[in-house]
């Protein structure tokens, strides 16, 4: 990983625990600017609290955050700046259903960047072009499809211009059919540079679209390398034996 | 037998109509001021510190878990006792202070179970965004919640006009207090087939206002 040499995240032996269950047994990693980062692994592995440890979500059990050089604490109030630089994708989409889709895109960028009303709906509109939504603005999400209602989502974080992008499984709730528009959005925001991790099922695009791959199996960081190493020639016993299951 | 309940009806029906609405106005004051104390008690109960749930926890549980007259009783005697400067106030207070206290547990209640009904991925998005927690129960949490608060209050104030009923064994002029006046005429039943029948105009009339009001409500889902 040449090409990439400034630390935009770093993670010193994450752990997470609920209750009595270790989810996270000490995760070191670090997310390079620039870089498009796929997570993979099986379900229950903590593949998804890893991501949802990078911005708080979880909060972790032990080890540290690094962000931008910032250790982040669940409990500063610093944690909401360093939150508008991180910008998170659901499965679950999570729009605002009793806010139209101009309303939930600019609603934080008003909000928390006192960014006035008339750029931020601009700005909005732009982004909607992007991802052909144009013409949904001022819809409530309930009219928009699963796809529709993802490309919301991703639209809405980068409407506060994130340093990284993290996603978590963002098509595995969507309509086979629907699959495509979003990995393609996706797609498009790895290529203009944007830092990307992302938590997914869809092994083709992680090959695709990745320039390394972490195999996340028991807690731990099992394996990882570019999509070439990891998928043609994996070291590990379990990564492959996950990889001989779904591929 | 006495006169017909039409004939009691026909000769009193201002003394009913004064009643109905002294028990309107008690079940008003209690659930509004009770939502706004409410208010105060679920945000409590939801907050992070533990002494301030505690409290609130307790508060819920120990006015849910007595009965409203006892609450009354023990406002009526001993309010004054604990706090003489109450002692000026008129007798109305007193019961208004019961009926709102236990009227602010159930809503506080309602309050909870409407914020705690939207999903957690609502709170994980506006947070992910970097809105502060006021903002996001504000803008994101409330808006969203009040559909189910809304409809559950409007329940919660026809449950009240029920409870007011027992305000009437404090002399205030409230519907059931009528019957105390019409029994110094010597009228035992009619009376409380009128009052029974005026309760029950009211809580279907205004249960089925709430029906429409939620219907209302969740055509925007």
């Amino acid at each position: 990983m040449t090409e990439f040499n400034e630390v935009l995240i770093e993670t010193v032996d994450l752990k997470k625990n609920f209750g009595d269950l270790e989810v996270l047994k000490g995760i070191s990693e670090k997310i390079y600017r620039g870089e498009v980062v796929a997570v993979i692994g099986p379900s229950g592995g903590g593949k998804s609290t890893f991501l949802r440890c990078l911005n708080m979500l979880e909060e972790p059990t032990g080890g540290k955050v690094i962000f931008e050089g910032n250790v982040l604490d669940a409990k500063s109030t610093d944690l909401n700046i360093h939150r508008q630089k991180i910008g998170m994708v659901f499965q679950q989409f999570n729009v605002f259903p009793h806010l139209t889709v101009m309303d939930n895109i600019t609603i934080a960028p008003t909000l928390e960047k006192k960014i006035s009303k008339a750029e931020a709906e601009a700005e909005a509109m732009e982004l909607l072009k992007k991802v052909g939504l144009e013409d949904k603005a001022n819809e409530y999400p309930r009219k928009l499809s699963g796809g529709q209602k993802q490309r919301l989502a991703i639209v809405r974080a980068m409407a506060m211009h994130p340093d990284v992008m993290l996603f978590d499984e963002p098509t595995s709730a969507l309509d086979p059919e629907m699959v495509k528009g979003v990995l393609e959005v996706i797609q498009q925001l790895a290529e203009s540079g944007m830092t990307c991790v992302i938590v997914t099922h869809e092994m083709g695009f992680a090959r695709n679209v990745a320039d390394r791959v972490l195999f996340i199996d028991g807690g731990i960081v099992a394996e990882e390398g570019t999509p070439e190493q990891l998928f043609d020639h994996p070291q590990n016993e379990r990564t492959k034996e996950f990889l001989s299951q779904i591929l | 037998m006495g006169p017909s309940i039409l004939d009691v009806l026909l000769e009193y029906w201002p003394i009913f109509l004064q009643g109905l609405a002294g028990t309107l106005k008690y079940a008003f004051i209690a659930v509004s001021l009770g939502s706004v104390l409410g208010a105060l008690i679920a945000l409590m109960n939801l907050s992070k510190s533990k002494i301030l749930s505690a409290i609130a926890v307790v508060y819920v549980n120990v006015l849910r878990g007595t009965p409203l007259l006892v609450q009354m009783y023990i406002s009526y005697f001993f309010l004054p006792i604990a706090i003489p400067a109450l002692n000026s106030v008129s007798k109305e207070v007193y019961v208004l202070i019961a009926l709102i206290m236990n009227s602010s547990a159930y809503v506080s209640e309602i309050i909870r179970g409407g914020i705690n009904s939207v999903d957690k991925g609502q709170t994980e998005a506006a947070r992910s965004l970097g809105m502060t927690a006021k903002n996001t129960m504000v803008k994101i949490i409330l808006p969203q919640a009040i559909k189910n608060i809304l409809p559950a209050l409007a329940n919660e104030y026809i449950a009240m006009i029920k409870e007011t009923s027992l305000a009437g064994t404090f002399m205030l002029y409230e519907l059931m207090y009528t019957r105390t006046i019409l029994a110094n005429k010597y009228l035992s039943w009619q009376p409380m087939f009128i009052i029974a029948g005026i309760y029950l105009i009211c809580t279907l009339g205004l249960t089925y206002v709430v029906q429409k009001l939620e219907k209302r409500l969740s055509v925007s889902d």
